[in-house]
């Protein structure tokens, strides 16, 4: 079965975005490239200012996916906008702490709590 | 026993049945990380056959993810005239992994710690990180060009402060 062309699916709840991340396993080198790219693309494209990032379906997640993140988050920043991430399982919530990114990044855990934030 | 129950075990002995014999492993693959990602499904079907914890798979897939790519991009620099080397050892009781490539090496202290203040927004640099803090054993050896990767059976690792 072919891959899907779309890594996120878009919802508007209250005026912010929400992006839901459909890909288990957010692995390989290609697959992050094009995930950031449409990240990105909801700020420099788009100009949306208040982003959650759903993380109920992805299972695992590498370091070069954490680079994307952070970019995305510097990039909405700068934007003078809010990110928030939600619904991150426990062993990706892990990886979030040993980097401390936990610290840089807004974690929250469904996404009720999420739209709490802006 | 009659002649098809007989065939249907050892059917299931060849591909259903948990291994409980030692294996090795040794699989080469050109500088990308496509090919790096074949190498690391076979090994993560391996540590299923061998009935590993699915918090044990989750640390060496993302291991292997990290000092695979590592090899690959930082080492080899997606050269196609490189390849990487990749050798398992895998029993019941821990797996260990070498990772070869034929870069110009590194020095794993000259890597910044990505959680000091002046590194945390930095996009990359937490591949050996999250290694370290997964496996029991992660070394650099041969200049930076080999690294060894052993976790055991139910290591308690990462362990985290909450």
């Amino acid at each position: 079965m072919s891959k899907p062309d779309r890594r996120i699916d878009i919802e508007e709840i209250s005026g912010v975005t929400v992006a839901r991340l459909l890909e288990k396993k957010i692995l390989d080198e290609a697959n992050i490239e094009a995930l950031g790219q449409e990240l990105f693309a909801l700020v420099d494209k788009d100009g949306r200012k208040k982003i959650v990032l759903d993380f109920t379906l992805v299972e695992y997640l590498s370091s070069a996916a954490l680079g994307k993140l952070i970019t995305m988050h510097k990039k909405v920043t700068t934007a003078k906008g809010k990110l928030a991430l939600c619904s991150i399982q426990k062993d990706i919530l892990d990886v979030f702490k040993i980097t401390q990114l936990n610290k840089v990044l807004t974690l929250c855990t469904n996404l009720d709590e999420a739209l709490t934030k802006f | 026993m009659d002649r098809s129950s007989f065939l249907r075990c050892s059917f299931l002995s060849l591909s259903d049945m948990a291994m409980t014999n030692p294996v090795k492993l040794e699989i080469m693959i050109p500088s990308n990380t496509a090919d790096g990602l074949g190498a690391q499904e076979k090994l993560v079907a391996l540590m299923e056959k061998f009935e590993y914890s699915m918090r044990d798979v989750f640390a060496m897939r993302l291991s292997l993810e990290e000092g695979i790519t590592n090899a690959i991009r930082h080492g080899n620099k997606f050269a196609d005239d490189k390849s990487v080397i990749i050798r398992c050892d895998i029993s019941t009781e821990k797996m260990r992994v070498v990772v070869v490539d034929e870069g110009a090496g590194f020095d794993p202290e000259d890597v910044p710690d990505p959680t000091l203040e002046e590194f945390i927004e930095r996009p990359c640099g937490r591949g050996l990180m999250l290694m370290r803090a997964y496996l029991n054993i992660c070394e650099y050896s041969d200049g930076g060009r080999c690294l060894t990767m052993e976790r055991e059976r139910n290591s308690p690792l990462p362990i985290l402060e909450d």
